[in-house]
C-alpha cells in the first residue's frame, strides 16, 4: 500500500474525531475524541516517515505519544476536580470559571 | 508476523503486497467504523472500548509500515495506560453518566456534522493534490534496524526535545497530584463523633433491610402486611403487654389488635371444634 492511502485514512479519522469533539457533551468522551485525532496525526507521521525513507517522522510520532500521555493525565485530573465541584461531567454544566 | 516485521528492520516491510493491501482495507474499514460508532454511542464505557479497537488497528498499521517500535508503544502506552486511565476516571465519576441529548445551541449537532464532512472533503482534496510519492524499497540511513535507528535519532538529533519531554512529564505528574488533591476543611470525625451523631439523629440501628414492610425498626413496631395493615403476630406478646401497662397506647390501637387476635384465636378454636 502506498503511503497516500494511510494519509487519507488519517484524514478521515481526524475529521471523525473533530466531529466527535463538537457534538459530544460528556467531557470524558471529548477527551477520547481528542485522543483519536492525535492518533490520526501519528498515523500520518508514520506514513510520511515511510514515504521519505527516514525515521524522523517516527520520532515525531513518539513525541506526540508522550505529550498525549501527559495531556491525558492533566486533563483527567482537571475533569475530576470539576466533577468534585459540580457533580457532573457534562461540559454544559461547567459554564462558569469559578464554583 | 511480528517476528517477520521485526526481522525486516528499517528497510520497508517484507509483507506480501496483496496481503498488505487486504490487511489495510480490513483494518481501515474496522477503524473508521469503530471511530464512527465511538462518536455515536451514548455510553462512555462503550466509547472507550471502541477507541481501543481503533488504537489496536492503528498499532497493526504501524507494524505494517516499518514502525514496529511505535506499534508496541501504541499498544502499551495508548491501549494499555491511557485507556485504562480513562476507564479508572469513568469508574470514579460514575459509569452511568450517559450523554445528555439536550442541545444547548439549537442545531449544533447537524451543523457540526456538516462542518466535519466539509473539513474532511477539504483535507482529502488537499492531500490528493499533494502528490504523495510511493514508499522507497529500503529506508535510507538505517540498515541496522528500526530500534537502533530510532535510538540514534532520539539521542543525537532530538536529544533536547527528549530532555524537555522529561520536564513535561514531571510537570504533568505534579499537576495531576495538585489537581486531584483535596484539602480537608474540617477535622476527620472520630468514633465518638460518629456515635454521637447517630444518637442525635434518632436512628441508632441500621435501616431495615430491603423487603421488610416497615418504616421503623424497633421490636415493638409491627411489620406491615402487603396490603398495608399491621401484623400483630410480628410483635412479641410481652412487648405489647408492656406497652399497655406503661400507658403507651394513646389511640387504643394495641388493645384493638390484641382483642382482634384473641377473637381470631377463639374463632379458629371454635371452627376446629365443629369440624371435629
Amino acid at each position: 500500500m502506498s503511503p497516500a492511502h494511510y494519509v487519507f485514512l488519517a484524514v478521515v479519522l481526524f475529521a471523525i474525531g473533530g466531529v466527535g469533539v463538537l457534538i459530544r457533551r460528556n467531557a470524558i468522551v471529548i477527551f477520547m475524541c481528542i485522543e483519536l485525532m492525535l492518533n490520526a496525526c501519528n498515523l500520518a507521521f508514520v506514513a510520511f516517515a515511510r514515504m521519505n525513507g527516514n525515521l524522523d517522522g517516527q520520532v515525531v510520532a513518539f513525541f506526540v505519544m508522550v505529550v498525549a500521555a501527559a495531556e491525558v493525565v492533566v486533563g483527567l485530573a482537571i475533569l475530576m476536580a470539576i466533577y468534585r465541584a459540580r457533580k457532573s461531567a457534562s461540559v454544559d454544566d461547567a459554564n462558569l470559571l469559578k464554583y | 508476523m511480528i517476528t517477520h516485521l521485526l526481522a525486516a528492520g528499517g528497510g520497508g516491510t517484507n509483507l506480501d503486497a496483496d496481503f498488505g493491501e487486504a490487511a489495510f482495507w480490513v483494518l481501515a474499514v474496522l477503524a473508521v467504523g469503530a471511530a464512527l460508532a465511538m462518536i455515536c454511542v451514548r455510553q462512555a464505557v462503550h466509547c472507550a472500548l471502541l477507541l481501543a479497537v481503533v488504537m489496536l488497528c492503528l498499532a497493526v498499521m504501524y507494524a505494517m509500515q516499518a514502525a514496529p517500535f511505535l506499534a508496541f508503544v501504541q499498544v502499551i502506552v495508548y491501549t494499555g495506560a491511557v485507556l485504562m486511565l480513562f476507564l479508572f476516571v469513568m469508574m470514579l465519576i460514575g459509569v452511568s453518566s450517559a450523554d445528555s441529548l439536550r442541545e444547548t445551541i439549537s442545531g449544533q449537532r447537524a451543523w457540526a456534522a456538516i462542518g466535519g464532512v466539509a473539513f474532511m472533503v477539504l483535507l482529502v482534496v488537499g492531500t490528493g493534490h499533494a502528490a504523495i510519492g510511493s514508499a522507497p524499497a529500503t529506508l535510507s540511513h538505517q540498515q541496522s534496524g528500526n530500534l537502533t535507528g530510532l535510538a540514534k535519532l532520539i539521542f543525537t538529533t532530538y536529544v533536547y526535545p527528549f530532555e524537555i519531554t522529561s520536564a513535561l512529564l514531571i510537570t504533568a505528574a505534579l499537576g495531576a497530584m495538585v489537581l486531584a488533591h483535596r484539602e480537608r476543611t474540617s477535622p476527620k470525625p472520630s468514633q465518638r463523633d460518629i456515635s454521637r451523631q447517630k444518637i442525635a439523629s434518632g436512628q441508632v440501628a441500621p435501616e431495615p433491610p430491603a423487603g421488610v414492610y416497615a418504616l421503623h425498626d424497633a421490636v415493638d413496631m409491627p411489620a406491615l402486611l402487603p396490603d398495608g395493615s399491621a401484623s400483630t403476630r410480628s410483635v412479641p406478646m410481652a412487648v405489647s403487654q408492656r406497652d399497655l401497662d406503661l400507658g403507651r397506647d394513646p389511640h387504643q390501637r394495641i388493645a384493638e389488635d390484641l382483642e382482634a387476635s384473641k377473637r381470631v384465636q377463639i374463632e379458629a378454636g371454635a371452627g376446629g371444634g365443629e369440624s371435629e
